[in-house]
């Protein structure tokens, strides 16, 4: 009985791993193909500086910084505002020296991650 | 082997073998935690480390030495307690000293990779792919001596079987799926992306909850001399359930996550109901131990009663935060922080320093007798200092709520939340301290020249010396 159950459970989670990643996790999102190789690029910046550490996506990460989810669209932030401190660091963040075009690719993934944040931002209305 | 009534078995050599990876484990900790001091003070002190070591590097350093604690201890356990509970010598011995090297080989190059600044770049044990190939390499030799010294029967296998099998099992799973973002298909959409983070890493923390847990209830047991508590159907549904949770619950962190609604409903509804029951097996077994018992194993059973109450004040705390109207509120906010440190520390490591002097008792039950005091004064700063760690993270997750519910700045809720953040940083140092004591104990005990233990009781894994186990008696 045990063992039926445990091999019950078992084959249910292997069908339900299927099922959620593959069912409304679609990306709709239309982005140019120069705008891809940005976002790309602005990703594997975000991971070889390990900005998770401090700041958080989707609720991943750390909460010494503010949380970028939606910091793109955010009114009180915004470009200028996420530029700014990429450009020289803040209180409690180093300045890593990034170079514009490095600036202009961690803009561009913090773009993406925005736009396809669309219960996030419903949350927030809410 | 079986000779006259008597199974004969040899294990010196795995405890020998058990008591490095425990030291290996208390040293993940101390160092774990003196990371932890210092990306706390990071949070007072601004400029504090700011260049040279960062909370860009102190927050993996102390997230990957901790988890590495939780497993390491909870491996070290089943090493010792494996030859007792399968009545045969370690299948493998050479293997566990395969693993030991492996892990510290790999340990070194995480750290190492840290201080230089290479990261994954993402969360807990997420590594280049070589590295995390190397890491399901060396949990292989753990795997083959568990299964292959136990030869479990499951039909009849208590539960704490039950619960190690589907740690390693999950364990294994959850590592490769935690990769699947080598794959296009995840790395090029950031919804399927994050979804493999937090399902596979959810999971995988539920495969080290089966071992830990597992670990309690075996303890919980040898103490009480009572293997109902093990094999009643009430464990086997708390089993049930909890490998449930594993399988599914991970989804209350993912509300926010634009994946599939239903995803969210059904973690919340199993969400509910784990540790809850965990609790209800304490109080169970507390109710089947006598004072003599209670006397003899005082420290261990000391910090299982710590973990137990760390379990009813998480639970209350994951309710709140699982209710999805609340999760909005509470999300991104150190209330998730004091739900985390709440399970490691409270009830982890709780539930893990239970183990480890149980262990240390048996091993030298003569120097254990001599540092008490210590393991008792440790014990006492260790958890009402997470009492006021936990209370400041949870007021400093409030501040941040009321921040957000009135548009206020970052900086200016940081600021607001300077006080707490003080209280989390100081109370911090203190856990550093209380568990700092514990570890040095343990140290200490397992330096001296081994005494056997004294007290011979009834049940066979109180003769800590025997080489020979009475099945008969």
């Amino acid at each position: 009985m045990k063992i039926l159950i445990f091999l019950a459970l078992f084959v249910t989670y292997i069908i339900y791993s299927v099922v959620v990643y593959t069912r409304g996790t679609e990306n709709n999102l239309a982005f140019s193909q120069t705008e891809w190789e940005q976002i790309n690029h602005g990703k594997l910046l975000f991971q070889q500086y390990n900005c998770t550490a401090c700041h958080q996506l989707y609720g991943l990460g750390g909460y010494l910084g503010p949380e970028l989810t939606t910091a793109y669209s955010d009114v009180h932030r915004g470009e200028s505002y996420i530029k700014a401190f990429l450009k020289n660091g803040g209180i409690r963040m180093p300045n890593f020296h990034f170079s514009e075009e490095d600036i202009k690719a961690l803009i561009s993934y913090l773009k993406y991650v925005d736009a396809a944040a669309i219960t996030y931002k419903k949350d927030q209305l809410q | 082997m079986k000779k006259n009534g008597y199974h004969i078995f040899s294990y010196a050599a795995s405890n020998k073998a058990a008591k490095a990876f425990l030291l290996l484990a208390l040293s993940y900790l101390l160092i774990g935690l003196l990371f932890g001091v210092l990306g706390g003070m990071q949070y007072i002190l601004p400029d504090f480390l700011k260049d040279r070591l960062s909370f860009q590097k102190t927050r993996p350093l102390h997230v990957y030495l901790v988890i590495s604690w939780i497993f390491t201890a909870a491996q070290a356990g089943i090493y010792y307690y494996l030859p007792v509970v399968s009545k045969r010598s370690i299948y493998w011995p050479n293997g566990i000293w395969l693993h030991f090297a492996m892990q510290c080989i790999n340990s070194l190059i995480i750290i190492t990779g840290f201080f230089a600044g290479y990261f994954g770049g993402r969360e807990y044990l997420e590594f280049p792919p070589l590295l995390g190939a190397f890491i399901f390499l060396s949990w292989i030799p753990f795997a083959i001596n568990f299964f292959a010294t136990l030869k479990p029967n499951y039909k009849t296998a208590p539960v704490y079987v039950w619960m190690w099998s589907t740690g390693i099992l999950f364990f294994f799973i959850t590592l490769s799926e935690s990769y699947l973002w080598l794959f296009d298909f995840f790395r090029n959409n950031i919804v399927r992306d994050i979804t493999v983070q937090w399902k596979a890493l959810g999971s995988m923390v539920g495969s080290w909850n089966m071992l830990v847990y597992g670990t309690g209830i075996y303890i919980m047991e040898q103490m009480s001399g009572n293997e109902k508590t093990a094999r009643s159907p009430l464990s086997f549904f708390f089993y049930f359930l909890g490998l449930t949770n594993l399988m599914f619950n991970w989804g209350h962190h993912t509300y926010i996550v634009p994946a599939a609604p239903w995803v969210k409903t059904v973690a919340y509804s199993i969400s509910m109901t784990e540790l809850l029951l965990f609790g209800y097996i304490i109080i169970q077994w507390k109710k089947t131990l006598t004072v003599a018992r209670k006397n003899y194993h005082e420290l261990p059973y000391r910090f299982l009663s710590f973990a137990d109450i760390w379990i009813f004040l998480n639970l209350a705390l994951a309710i709140i935060i699982s209710v999805p109207a609340w999760n909005s509120f509470t999300h991104g906010t150190h209330v998730t922080v004091a739900h985390a440190m709440g399970a490691t520390i409270g009830i982890n490591t709780m539930l893990l320093m239970a183990s480890v002097f149980f262990i240390m008792k048996k091993e030298n039950a003569f120097a254990f007798q001599q540092h008490k005091k210590w393991i008792s004064r440790g014990s006492y700063i260790t958890n009402i200092s997470l009492l006021l760690f936990w209370s400041s993270l949870l007021a400093s997750g409030i501040i941040k709520i009321s921040g957000i519910q009135h548009n206020e700045t970052f900086y200016y809720i940081m600021q607001k939340s300077q006080p707490y953040f003080q209280m989390f940083a100081y109370s911090g140092v203190f856990i550093f301290l209380g568990l700092g004591i514990l570890i040095v104990t343990s140290y200490k005990i397992a330096a001296r020249k081994r005494h056997p233990d004294p007290v011979i009781v009834s049940n066979p894994i109180a003769v800590s010396t025997a080489t020979i186990i009475d099945i008969n008696g």
